[in-house]
C-alpha cells in the first residue's frame, strides 16, 4: 500500500511504524471480554417488549400476568422511569431534549416506529423473560405510518408529536405543529445571478434509503444497583462518560454514583452513543435486587437501534466556460426517525465542502418519520450529501467536456476557501488527494480487466463471464469536519523501564496502540514499552466519546502532552541525583544528558526514580475545540451486468489525507472497512418497509452487507499534510472513507452504461430498471 | 419445560459433559453454561458468522446447533486454537497483518479459516474469499483478513 509524504524526511522512530496491537493476543484468543461476556453471581436477563405498530396510542399495558410467571423477577414500563419536564441536557455530542431520550427507552403514550420499547422483564433466564413478556398485555390504537420524508413534510401529514414545530436557529417559524422539527439556512454570496452568468447548469434530485451502522457485535449491558444508590454498568459503549450522564439524567442518579466500566466493543460507527438498554439494565436490577444483562437480538437491533437517515436532496450546480464552479444552491430532508435530531446540519455545512464556491446557498431540514430514531453514522450525513453533489459535479464536468478529476482540481477546495457555513478551512489535502489519485497505477491503467483473483479462480466454481458485461470507471471525493473535543489520560513510570498509560477512549480499532505510540514517540522508548489501559469512568479523567474520529487525534495529543510533563519530572529527578539545576538537564530521544556529560538512559533512571523521589506520574487532560477537516478521494471500476443490473467492483483505491498515519496499517484499515461500508450503502443496503410501517429484512440473511466475496481488494494510498492543529499532525481518518463510495460507484456506473442513478442503493432491480427504461 | 439431558462432548481436546434443556443451542452452552465466551453471539440467526465452531472438522455457526445434538462430537472453538500460550500461525498471522479492528468477528474468521487451511493448504484468493463469506465483519474490509489467511496458509 502506497503512501505519499507531503514531509521529507522520517522524523519519526515509532510513529509510522506498525507494531503489533497491545490488546491483540486476547483478541485473537477470545479471552477479550466484550459487553455480553460480563458474568456475575445470580444475574438475571432481561427482555424487552417491543412494538408490533410502526405508530400507534398505548391506551394500557397490563403486566400482571407476566410478573406472576415463575421465574419473573421484576417487570418495567415507562411508568418507572422519571419525568423529564422540558429539560435539553448536552451530552457531549449534542444536545438531547430528555423527554425524548426517555421516550425513546420506554414509550410512553404512543409508540412511534416498530420495534419501539414498551416494557421490560428480569427473569432466571432469556427463555423464561421472553416467554413472560409476551403476556404482557398492551392495547394499541393503531395510527397512520408516516415512513417516507417527502410525505411526512406535507401538512396533510399525519403528526408523530403534537408538541413539535419547525425551529431555524432556536426561533420557531410556524404556528401548526408540524413533523419538520428544524430548518437549516445557509448562504453566501449572491447565488441567483451567479446561475445566471453561468455556463452549464445542471440540476438534479436524489434519494438514499436508511442503513444501519450494521456492527456485529448488538447493544448489550450488564448492571448492578448496589443497594446504597451506587450503580455499576458494565457495557458495549463507544463512550463510558455520555453513557454515564446519559444514565443519570434520564434516572436522576448523580454521576459520580455511576461507575460504567466500558467493556470491549464490537463496532460503533457512531451507533453506540447514545443509550438504550442501559438504563433498562439498571431499573430491572434495581428493582429485582440482582444483577441484570440485558442483550438485544439483530432484529431488536435493526428494529430500533442505529440507523443512517433516508434522505431526498435537491442540487443544482452552475459552472463557467473556464470551468469554474461559481453558483451551487441545495435542498436537503434528512429523515430523523421517530425523534427530531438527524444530521442535517452536518450535511448542509459539508455538502458544498469540496469545492471552492463563491456563491452557495443550502437549504436542510430535520423531518420526523415512523422509523427508529436516527444515530450517528460515520460521517453522518455526509455520505447522503456527496452521493448527490458529487453525481452533479461529475455532470457538470461531463457538459463542459472536461475530466471529471481535471475539473475536481480545478475547483478543489484548499487553504482560505470558505465554506457555505463560513468557516475558513486551514491547510487541507484535498489537492493532494485528487493528485495522488491522478498518479495512482489505478489512474493510469486500463479498466477492469477481471481481478488477479478472478482469474486464479476458484478450484470448485465454474469460470464465469457475463456476455454483455460493460465497464467504467468513476471517481468521487469526501469531506469528515473530524472532532476534537475532551481526553484525559494518566502515565505512570515504573521501575522496569516501562509506562503504563491510562485512557478513558474506548477502542473499538486499535486505538490503545495508536495513542500509545504517541505516547512511546514522546518519551523515547518502544511502542511496546507503553501498557494501555482503559479504564472506567472511577479510574481516569472525563473523556468523550470514540467517536468524530477523534481519538488518535486526541486522545493522542493528550497522551503527548502528558509524555511531555513525564519528560519534565524525568529531567528534575536528574537533576536531584546529579545535583544540577534542571534547567540545565536535557531529554533526548528517551535519554537524560546532564550539562556534565552525565547520562542515564529513560530506563536507568526509571529504574532508580522510587529509591529517590516520589513515584513519576503524570496527567493530561485536553479540550481541543478545532481539529482541521480531512478530505479524500476514491476512484472505482465496476462491471454491469445489463441483463441483470448488477454490478461488480473490479478495481478499488482509495485515498485519503491521514495528516500524519501514527500506524499505517490501521489507518489503511479505516479507509478499507469505511470503504466497504459504502459499497454496501450503494449498491445493496436499505430498509425495506411495507406499506404498514413493518421492517421486512429485519436480518443479517435479507439486510445485505457486503462479505469478502461481494468485494475485491481494496487498495489505499496515504497521502500526509501534515495536520497544524495537532503536536505530530495527525488527522482523524475513521470517517471520510465512507463518503465518496456511493457516488464514484454511480459514475462508474454511467461510465458503463450511460444511466446516471439517482437512488441509493443502486440495487439489481433499480439499475435494471433505469437501464430498461433508458432502451426504450 | 422439556427435561435436561446430559451431553458429553469433546471440547477442545476435553471430554466435557453438561446438562442442557433440549431449546438450548451450542452457542448458548458454550457461553452461558460453560463460561466459554470466547465464541460470540452476532446475530443468533445462522447469518454472521460470528459464533463458529469446528463441530468434527467442520466448520458450523453454533447458533443453529442445538446442543443436545452435540453429544458424542468434537467441538473446537477459539480458545483450542492456540498451542498452550504459543498463539497457531493463523492467530499470528492475524496480529502481524492488522486483520481485526473491533475483534467481535476474530474468532468465527479463526475457526472458519483454521477449517478451510486443513481442507485445502494453499487457497487462492478467491477460494479463500469464497470459503470465509459466510463470516461478517463490518470494521475492515476484509482486505487484511484475506491477506492474513494467505500469510498464514505460506507460513505452513
Amino acid at each position: 500500500m502506497a503512501r505519499t509524504s507531503k514531509t521529507k524526511t522520517p522524523r519519526y522512530k515509532v510513529i509510522g511504524t506498525r507494531p503489533i496491537r497491545h490488546d491483540g493476543a486476547d483478541k485473537v484468543t477470545g479471552r477479550a471480554r466484550y459487553g455480553a461476556d460480563t458474568t456475575l453471581t445470580g444475574c438475571l436477563e432481561g427482555f424487552i417488549l417491543r412494538s408490533p405498530h410502526a405508530h400507534a396510542k398505548i391506551r394500557s399495558i397490563d403486566a400482571s400476568e407476566a410478573l406472576a410467571t415463575p421465574g419473573v423477577h421484576a417487570v418495567l414500563t415507562s411508568a418507572d422511569l422519571p419525568a423529564q419536564g422540558d429539560r435539553v441536557v448536552e451530552l457531549g455530542e449534542g444536545a438531547a431534549i430528555m423527554k425524548h431520550l426517555r421516550a425513546n427507552i420506554l414509550a410512553d403514550e404512543k409508540v412511534l416506529y416498530r420495534g419501539h420499547p414498551v416494557a421490560a422483564v428480569a427473569a432466571d433466564n432469556r427463555h423464561i423473560a421472553e416467554e413472560a413478556a409476551r403476556k404482557i398485555k398492551v392495547d394499541y390504537e393503531p395510527l397512520p405510518a408516516v415512513m417516507d420524508v417527502r410525505a411526512a413534510m406535507r401538512p396533510e401529514a399525519a403528526l408523530l408529536h403534537p408538541d413539535i414545530y419547525t425551529d431555524e436557529f432556536g426561533e420557531r417559524i410556524n404556528s401548526q405543529p408540524s413533523n419538520v422539527a428544524k430548518r437549516f439556512f445557509y448562504e453566501v454570496g449572491t447565488p441567483d445571478e451567479a446561475f445566471q452568468k453561468a455556463k452549464v447548469v445542471v440540476e438534479k434530485e436524489f434519494q438514499t434509503a436508511t442503513v444501519h451502522q450494521g456492527y456485529i457485535e448488538p447493544h448489550t449491558s450488564t448492571a448492578l444497583w448496589h443497594g446504597d444508590g451506587h450503580v455499576t454498568l458494565w457495557t458495549s459503549t463507544q463512550g463510558s462518560f455520555t453513557a454515564r450522564q446519559q444514565v443519570a439524567e434520564l434516572l436522576h442518579i448523580p454521576q459520580t454514583n455511576i461507575k460504567v466500566v466500558p467493556m470491549e466493543i464490537g463496532g460503533g460507527f457512531g451507533g453506540k452513543i447514545s443509550v438504550y438498554e442501559q438504563p433498562v439494565a439498571v431499573l430491572l436490577s434495581k428493582k429485582s435486587g440482582r444483577p441484570v444483562r440485558v442483550t438485544m437480538s439483530r432484529t431488536d437491533v435493526f428494529e430500533s437501534t442505529g440507523p443512517t437517515p433516508g434522505s431526498a436532496i435537491r442540487v443544482k450546480l452552475g459552472a463557467d466556460a473556464r470551468g469554474r464552479i461559481v453558483a451551487a444552491d441545495a435542498w436537503l430532508a434528512y429523515e430523523a426517525g421517530a425523534f427530531p435530531g438527524s444530521p442535517i446540519n452536518p450535511g448542509c455545512m459539508c455538502i458544498f465542502s469540496c469545492y471552492d464556491v463563491p456563491n452557495a446557498r443550502v437549504e436542510g431540514f430535520d423531518v420526523v418519520v415512523n422509523k427508529p430514531r436516527t444515530s450517528a453514522y460515520r460521517a453522518p450525513g455526509s455520505t447522503n450529501a456527496a452521493f448527490a453533489v458529487e453525481s452533479v459535479v461529475e455532470e457538470v464536468a461531463r457538459q463542459l467536456g472536461l475530466d471529471p478529476l481535471e475539473f475536481r482540481l480545478k475547483n478543489a477546495a484548499k487553504e482560505g476557501t470558505r465554506r457555505v457555513d463560513g468557516v475558513v478551512y486551514p491547510r487541507v489535502g484535498l489537492v493532494e488527494c485528487l493528485e495522488a489519485i491522478r498518479d495512482s497505477d489505478h489512474w493510469k491503467a486500463p479498466i477492469g480487466p477481471r481481478t488477479q483473483r478472478q482469474a486464479n479462480g476458484h478450484s470448485r466454481l465454474p469460470k464465469y463471464a457475463v456476455p454483455h458485461a460493460q465497464r467504467g470507471r468513476g471517481v468521487a471525493c469526501g469531506f469528515w469536519f473530524n472532532v476534537g473535543f475532551k481526553s484525559s489520560v494518566t502515565v505512570t513510570v515504573n521501575p522496569d523501564g516501562k509506562v503504563s498509560l491510562v485512557e478513558g477512549s474506548t477502542d473499538i480499532g486499535g486505538t490503545r496502540t495508536s495513542i500509545a505510540m504517541q505516547l512511546a514517540e514522546t518519551l523515547g522508548i518502544a511502542a511496546e514499552d507503553v501498557n494501555p489501559v482503559i479504564a472506567d469512568t472511577d479510574g481516569v479523567g472525563y473523556t468523550d466519546v470514540t467517536g468524530g474520529s477523534r481519538v488518535t487525534h486526541t486522545t493522542g495529543a493528550a497522551a503527548h502532552m502528558a509524555g511531555l510533563k513525564i519528560r519534565d519530572l524525568m529531567r528534575e529527578r536528574a537533576a536531584v541525583i546529579w545535583e544540577c539545576d534542571p534547567a540545565a538537564v536535557r531529554y533526548e530521544d528517551g535519554t537524560i544528558l546532564g550539562p556534565g556529560g552525565e547520562k542515564l538512559s529513560f530506563q536507568e533512571l526509571a529504574a532508580k526514580s522510587l529509591h529517590n523521589g516520589e513515584p513519576i506520574a503524570a496527567t493530561a487532560s485536553i479540550s481541543m475545540d478545532t481539529c482541521g477537516g480531512s478530505f479524500g478521494a476514491h476512484v472505482v471500476d465496476v462491471e454491469v451486468d445489463p441483463d441483470t443490473g448488477k454490478v461488480e467492483i473490479l478495481r478499488y483505491t482509495a485515498v485519503q489525507d491521514a495528516g500524519t498515519a501514527i500506524h499505517p496499517s490501521y489507518v489503511e484499515g479505516q479507509m478499507q472497512g469505511g470503504v466497504a461500508q459504502g459499497v454496501g450503502w450503494a449498491l445493496n443496503e436499505e430498509y425495506w418497509y411495507d406499506e404498514s410501517g413493518m421492517m421486512r429484512n429485519s436480518t443479517y440473511l435479507d439486510y445485505r452487507i457486503p462479505t469478502c466475496f461481494d468485494l475485491p481488494e481494496i487498495e489505499t494510498i496515504i497521502v500526509e499534510v501534515p495536520n497544524p492543529v495537532h503536536p505530530y499532525g495527525v488527522r482523524g481518518v475513521g470517517e471520510v472513507p465512507i463518503c465518496p463510495p456511493p457516488a464514484a460507484i454511480a459514475a462508474a456506473i454511467h461510465d458503463a452504461v450511460a444511466v446516471r442513478m439517482t437512488e441509493l442503493p443502486m440495487s439489481p432491480p433499480r439499475l435494471l430498471a433505469a437501464i430498461l427504461d433508458k432502451r426504450d | 419445560m422439556a427435561r435436561k439431558r446430559i451431553v458429553t462432548a469433546r471440547i477442545n481436546g476435553c471430554e466435557q459433559s453438561f446438562l442442557c434443556e433440549p431449546r438450548q443451542t451450542l452457542l448458548e452452552v458454550l457461553r452461558d453454561e460453560l463460561g466459554m465466551t470466547g465464541t460470540k453471539e452476532g446475530c443468533s440467526n445462522g447469518n454472521c458468522g460470528a459464533c463458529t465452531v469446528a463441530l468434527n472438522g467442520r466448520p458450523v455457526v453454533s447458533c443453529l446447533v442445538l446442543a443436545v445434538e452435540c453429544d458424542g462430537t468434537e467441538i473446537q472453538t477459539v480458545e483450542g486454537l492456540a498451542d498452550k500460550e504459543r498463539l497457531a500461525p493463523l492467530q499470528q498471522c492475524f496480529l502481524e497483518q492488522a486483520a481485526l479492528q473491533c475483534g467481535i468477528c476474530t474468532p468465527g474468521f479463526l475457526v472458519s479459516a483454521s477449517c478451510l487451511l486443513k481442507e485445502n493448504a494453499e487457497p487462492t484468493e478467491e477460494e479463500i474469499r469464497f470459503y470465509l463469506a459466510g463470516n461478517l465483519c463490518r470494521c475492515t474490509g476484509y482486505d487484511k483478513i484475506v491477506k492474513a489467511v494467505q500469510a498464514a496458509a505460506a507460513a505452513d
